[in-house]
């Protein structure tokens, strides 16, 4: 790729997004640049985002369901096996960090780990496989090649992660108010640290508190993630012969940046709904 | 870097994931590894059971056995004493008829005599008088001196 057009165009290329929506000019459709996905605004849907992450989730929920189904309590199969050391260690995590009665919590892990794992997982295919595959097939469908966007990793698109802190935020806001009250969820934003003669400066300071959960969930992820991606596309502009010195140790590094990450955001999603269902 | 409806997808996926997972997967595995768990502790517990079972087996093993020997012991002792009993018995039993037999070769052996004596005595008697006659050359009365000579003969 990096032989036929510049470092900057490889590079604004690998980071743009399949994107389809309502084009200001063009009416509804897909955007054949960066700029034109730029332009579509809020009306439009990153469909490799959606690709992925949604047939990623399928094939989480399709190797978990199938386990359950044949689930036995006797000698675990290869893959039952497997499917229960990550549910014992989300089980471990989650009853040493959440004290409450709550059905949805541990799932709600188990879910967060495994889903995100495997979006963050797909960085370690190398940068241009896929792109350069579907390249190809957009071609072959009469497509301009230079106009065929896919981005594979999931969690490198703001949306994704965005949009699985702010379901973790609903919920936060939900378990506060269900467990105190709408009355205690607002005297805790609003009494605390330093008492009621302070309420705007505690109002003020809760609720950046609030809010940050949820950006700081969405922001370490994705910059994670973007970033390493990055490094990655940089990676690719050297000559063939080089990329292996750097990408294979970036590579293994990012096994551990892709692990932790997943495990992050699932320990601090227990940890904020523990807080919610905290009495102070 | 634009945020777009794509948020809105991923949270529909999202919670999609979250909620089949509550639902399909979480409440079975979760249940069989609390199943796995119990039959481990029953396995374990039942492995207790037998190895305490064993034991009380092996004591009542043992018991029977001491009880056995103590009978058997007994059993023979009392064989032995039996034993020791006919023999005496018999041993009794043949004194007795030795001496029975004893007695009545006596009483047999004196009757021999007896008679022998009465023999004797008749032969004497007639042994007497016949010398008598001889003595006498003269008959004498067999009659009239009978009771001489059996009074003779009774002193012989």
């Amino acid at each position: 790729m990096a032989s036929e057009m510049t470092s900057s165009a490889y590079i604004s290329h690998h980071l743009t997004n399949w994107t389809f929506g309502v084009h200001p000019e063009h009416g509804l459709g897909f955007a054949h640049t960066a700029e034109d996905a730029a332009a579509m605004g809020f009306w439009a849907i990153h469909v490799d985002t959606m690709l992925w992450s949604v047939g990623l989730g399928l094939f989480f929920i399709w190797m978990f369901r199938k386990v359950a189904k044949s689930v036995t309590s006797g000698v675990p199969g290869s893959t039952q096996n497997f499917v229960e050391v990550i549910i014992e260690f989300i089980e471990d995590n989650v009853s040493s960090i959440f004290h409450y009665k709550n059905a949805l919590i541990a799932p709600l892990a188990l879910t967060i780990f495994v889903w995100v794992f495997l979006m963050n997982t797909m960085d370690l295919v190398p940068v241009d496989w896929i792109p350069f595959l579907t390249q190809k097939i957009g071609e072959a469908f009469g497509a301009d090649p230079h106009h065929v966007y896919m981005k594979v990793v999931p969690t490198t698109d703001i949306n994704a992660t965005l949009g699985m802190a702010i379901a973790v935020f609903g919920l936060i806001l939900y378990y506060s108010i269900k467990m105190k009250g709408i009355g205690g969820f607002l005297g805790e934003l609003a009494f605390q640290p330093l008492g009621k003669w302070m309420l705007p400066f505690n109002l003020f300071l809760e609720i950046v508190g609030l809010l940050a959960k949820p950006v700081s969930l969405a922001l370490r992820l994705f910059g994670n993630m973007y970033a390493g991606e990055m490094i990655f596309i940089l990676i690719a502009l050297l000559p063939f012969w080089a990329q292996w010195l750097l990408s294979v140790p970036w590579a293994i590094f990012h096994i551990l940046v892709i692990t932790l990450q997943a495990f992050i955001f699932m320990v601090l999603t227990i940890v904020y709904l523990a807080m919610a269902h905290e009495d102070h | 870097m634009n945020i777009n409806l794509t948020i809105f997808g991923q949270i529909i996926a999202f919670a999609f994931f979250v909620v089949f997972c509550m639902k399909y997967v979480w409440p079975p595995i979760t249940g069989a590894l609390a199943e796995r768990k119990k039959k481990i502790a029953e396995g374990l517990d039942a492995a207790d059971r037998a190895q305490r079972d064993l034991e009380l087996a092996q004591e009542k093993a043992m018991a029977d056995m001491r009880k056995s020997k103590e009978e058997a012991a007994a059993i023979i002792e009392q064989a032995n004493k039996r034993a020791n009993q006919i023999v005496d018995e018999a041993k009794e039993k043949a004194r007795e008829e030795a001496t029975r037999l004893v007695t009545a070769a006596q009483a047999e052996i004196d009757q021999e005599a007896n008679r022998a004596k009465e023999v004797l005595r008749a032969e004497v008697a007639a042994l007497v008088v016949a010398g008598a006659e001889k003595i006498l050359e003269a008959s004498v009365d067999a009659n009239a001196h009978a009771q001489l000579v059996e009074k003779l003969a009774a002193e012989l």
